[in-house]
C-alpha cells in the first residue's frame, strides 16, 4: 500500500458547544514519524482517540491503513498511552503474552533490564522499565503504524534516547509513527511536526517552520532580577534562562526603553523563539 | 542564606538510596536536581525538608515553618475549592483573617486562577493544580522552597508559566531547589545537580557542567562507535576521548554530558 498509514481528513469534534478539534487534516507515512505539540486542551488526544476509532468524529473521517479505524486494522496498529495501559496486577511477562494473545501472536521474549524482572509484578517494576515492557506490548505483533502518546515523560536521558533508538528504528523499518510530546529535544527527533492550538492544526513542517516569526528579546544583566521586575509589571511575558530574561513576542525597542526609563542597565537583542514560546504566544493571543 | 546537604547518605534497608549527596542553593537561585525514576531526586528533596533522617552527612535548612513544599504526587486537597485549599493550608501555618485573605487572593491572582478559584482541585487540569500546589507550597512566605518535579506532565503554556512563578519568588529572595526529568528545564537553573542510582553523576553551574564535560562530541548520520552514539535531532551524536581525524567536534548541552557521564559510568561498572 502507498497511501498514508494513519490520515486525518477534516476530523471535527464538538462537545455540545465546545469545538475540541475543528477541521483537522493530516497524513503520517510509512517510514516517517511526526510530532503532535500542543498544550494540554489543544486537542491532541482527542484527535487521537478519533483516529483509533475510540470516539466518533462529529464530521470528517479518520483512516487507519486505508479505511475506516476497526478492530481489523487496529490489529496492524501499536499503540502506547499515556498511563502506558499495562495490567499492574500482572507479571511483565504476563502483560506482553497477554497482549501477544489478544493481536494473536507469539510473545516477543524479555531482552536486557526487562529479563530479569519478567515474573516480577508491574506494580513494583520502576516506570523506565514499564515504558520499555509497554514498547514491547505495542511492537510484538510487528505493527505497520504507531501511536505514541508522550511516551518518554519522566525518563532520564539515556534511557529516552533508547527509546527513541527504537522509534527510529521501527521507523527505518517502514511503520508510520504519530508521535505526542511536550519537550522540545524530542520534538527535534521528528522527520515533521504538527502544532495543534485551540482544536486546530496551527504550524506544520519543521521547527523553524513551527516558530515562524514569533519574536523574542534576550535581556542580558547584571541587576536580571530588577530587569524581569520592570518587564513582569509592564505584563509582558516573560521567562528566565538561566539569568537571561526572555521576553516573548515583544518589540526589541519598546524593551530597551521601558528598561532604561527604570535605570536598569541590560544589553537587549533579538533571539530565535523556541516552540515553547511560540505556543505562550499562541495561548495569549 | 545557603540551603541544601553535604554528603548526605539514606539506606532503606538493604538500599542505599542516597550516597553522599551534595546540593546547595542561595536566597535567590534556583537549583535543579535532575534524574530518572529512581535516582533519588524525591529521597534528596524529603531529606532537605526534614521527612527523612539521613544516615550520614549534613542537612542545612531553615526552621519547619519557613520551608515550603511540593510533593511530587498530590500536595493539593481534591475536595476543596482553589480558595479553600489556600485558606485551609494558610491556617495550618498559622495565617489567618485579612492577612490570610489578602495573601490567598494575591496568590491567586499571580498563579492565574482567578478565574478557577471556586472550582474543586479534583477538576483542575495538570497544569492549574500543579500552580495551586505552588501557591500552596508558598502561602506562608518561606525563605526556602522545595518542588519535586513540579513540570512533569506539565505542557509547555503551563511550564512556562510555572517558571514565571519560580522566576518571581527567586527574585524576590526565596532559595528554590527543585525537581525535573528535564535537563532543557534545568538549564535555566543557576545550579545542577544530576543524580543516578542515588549517586551525584554532574554537579555545579549549567556553564561548568558543560564545560566539565571529558572528550568531544561529533555529529554523524551513522554511528560507528558502538556504546558511545545517541540519537539526537535528525543523526547521531558520538562521544570520542579526542577529535577523530577531519571531524569537526559541536557544541554539547546539558542533555548530551548527561548521557556521556551515564555511557562512561556504565563503562566502567562493566
Amino acid at each position: 500500500m502507498t497511501g498514508p498509514l494513519i490520515e486525518a481528513a477534516g476530523l471535527t469534534k464538538r462537545f455540545g458547544s465546545a469545538l475540541a478539534v475543528g477541521d483537522v487534516s493530516f497524513a503520517v507515512h510509512a517510514g516517517e514519524v511526526v510530532g503532535l505539540l500542543g498544550a494540554n486542551g489543544a486537542g491532541k488526544t482527542t484527535t487521537i482517540r478519533m483516529l483509533l476509532g475510540l470516539l466518533a468524529p462529529t464530521s470528517g473521517q479518520a483512516r487507519l491503513l486505508g479505511g475506516s479505524p476497526s478492530q481489523d486494522n487496529r490489529a496492524l496498529l501499536g499503540y502506547v498511552p499515556q498511563n502506558l495501559g499495562l495490567y499492574h496486577d500482572l507479571t511483565a511477562a504476563e502483560n506482553a503474552a497477554f497482549s501477544a494473545a489478544a493481536y494473536d501472536t507469539r510473545p516477543a521474549s524479555l531482552t536486557g533490564a526487562l529479563a530479569e524482572v519478567g515474573d516480577r509484578l508491574v506494580r513494583a517494576l520502576p516506570l523506565g522499565l514499564q515504558r520499555q515492557l509497554a514498547f514491547v506490548c505495542a511492537l510484538q505483533h510487528a505493527p505497520r503504524a504507531l501511536v505514541l502518546d508522550e511516551p518518554t515523560s519522566g525518563v532520564e536521558p539515556l534511557a529516552r534516547a533508547h527509546l527513541w533508538d527504537t522509534i527510529r528504528e521501527q521507523a527505518d523499518d517502514g511503520v508510520g509513527v504519530l508521535v505526542t510530546t511536550h519537550y522540545m529535544q524530542e520534538a527535534r527527533q521528528c522527520d515533521r511536526l504538527l502544532l495543534m492550538s485551540r482544536g486546530r492544526i496551527v504550524g506544520e513542517g519543521s521547527e523553524s517552520d513551527i516558530v515562524g516569526d514569533t519574536r523574542v528579546v534576550a535581556v542580558r544583566s547584571g541587576s536580571w532580577q530588577q530587569a524581569f521586575d520592570v518587564l513582569h509589571g509592564a505584563d509582558l511575558p516573560v521567562t528566565l534562562a538561566g539569568t537571561t530574561v526572555r521576553v516573548v513576542d515583544a518589540d526589541h525597542d519598546e524593551v530597551a526603553r521601558m528598561l532604561a526609563d527604570s535605570g536598569v542597565q541590560a544589553t537587549v537583542e533579538p533571539v530565535p523563539a523556541s516552540i515553547d514560546e511560540r505556543m505562550v504566544v499562541l495561548a495569549r493571543s | 542564606m545557603t540551603y541544601g546537604t553535604e554528603h548526605v547518605s539514606v539506606r532503606f534497608g538493604n538500599v542505599q538510596a542516597l550516597d553522599q549527596v551534595t546540593v546547595s542553593t542561595d536566597a535567590g537561585t534556583v537549583t535543579a536536581v535532575v534524574g530518572g525514576d529512581g535516582a533519588g531526586k524525591s529521597t534528596l528533596l524529603r531529606t532537605v525538608v526534614g521527612r527523612i533522617a539521613p544516615a550520614g552527612g549534613r542537612v542545612l535548612a531553615p526552621p519547619e515553618q519557613q520551608i515550603g513544599y511540593q510533593p511530587s504526587v498530590g500536595g493539593t486537597w481534591a475536595d476543596l475549592t482553589v480558595a479553600q485549599n489556600l485558606e485551609f493550608v494558610g491556617g495550618t501555618y498559622g495565617l489567618q483573617g485579612s492577612r490570610l485573605a489578602r495573601r490567598s487572593e494575591e496568590l491567586i491572582e499571580r498563579a492565574g486562577l482567578t478565574a478557577a478559584r471556586d472550582r474543586l482541585a479534583r477538576d483542575l487540569s495538570g497544569g492549574m493544580r500543579t500552580k495551586l500546589g505552588f501557591c500552596l507550597a508558598m502561602v506562608h512566605e518561606p525563605t526556602l522552597l522545595v518542588l519535586d518535579e513540579p513540570s512533569t506532565g506539565v505542557d509547555p503554556v503551563s511550564r512556562v508559566e510555572l517558571w514565571r512563578l519560580l522566576s518571581e519568588v527567586a527574585a524576590a529572595g526565596t532559595a528554590v531547589l527543585l525537581s525535573t526529568t528535564y535537563l532543557d528545564e534545568a538549564e535555566r537553573a543557576s545550579r545542577v545537580v544530576v543524580l543516578k542510582d542515588g549517586r551525584t553523576l554532574l554537579s555545579g553551574s549549567p556553564d561548568e557542567v558543560i564545560a566539565s564535560s571529558p572528550g568531544v562530541v561529533v555529529r554523524t548520520d551513522t554511528a560507528i562507535r558502538q556504546g558511545f552514539a545517541w540519537r539526537h535531532a535528525d543523526g547521531f551524536r558520538e562521544w570520542w576521548p579526542q577529535v577523530p581525524d577531519g571531524q569537526q567536534p559541536v557544541q554539547v548541552d546539558l542533555e548530551d554530558v548527561a548521557i556521556i557521564a551515564s555511557l562512561i559510568q556504565h563503562r566502567s561498572i562493566e
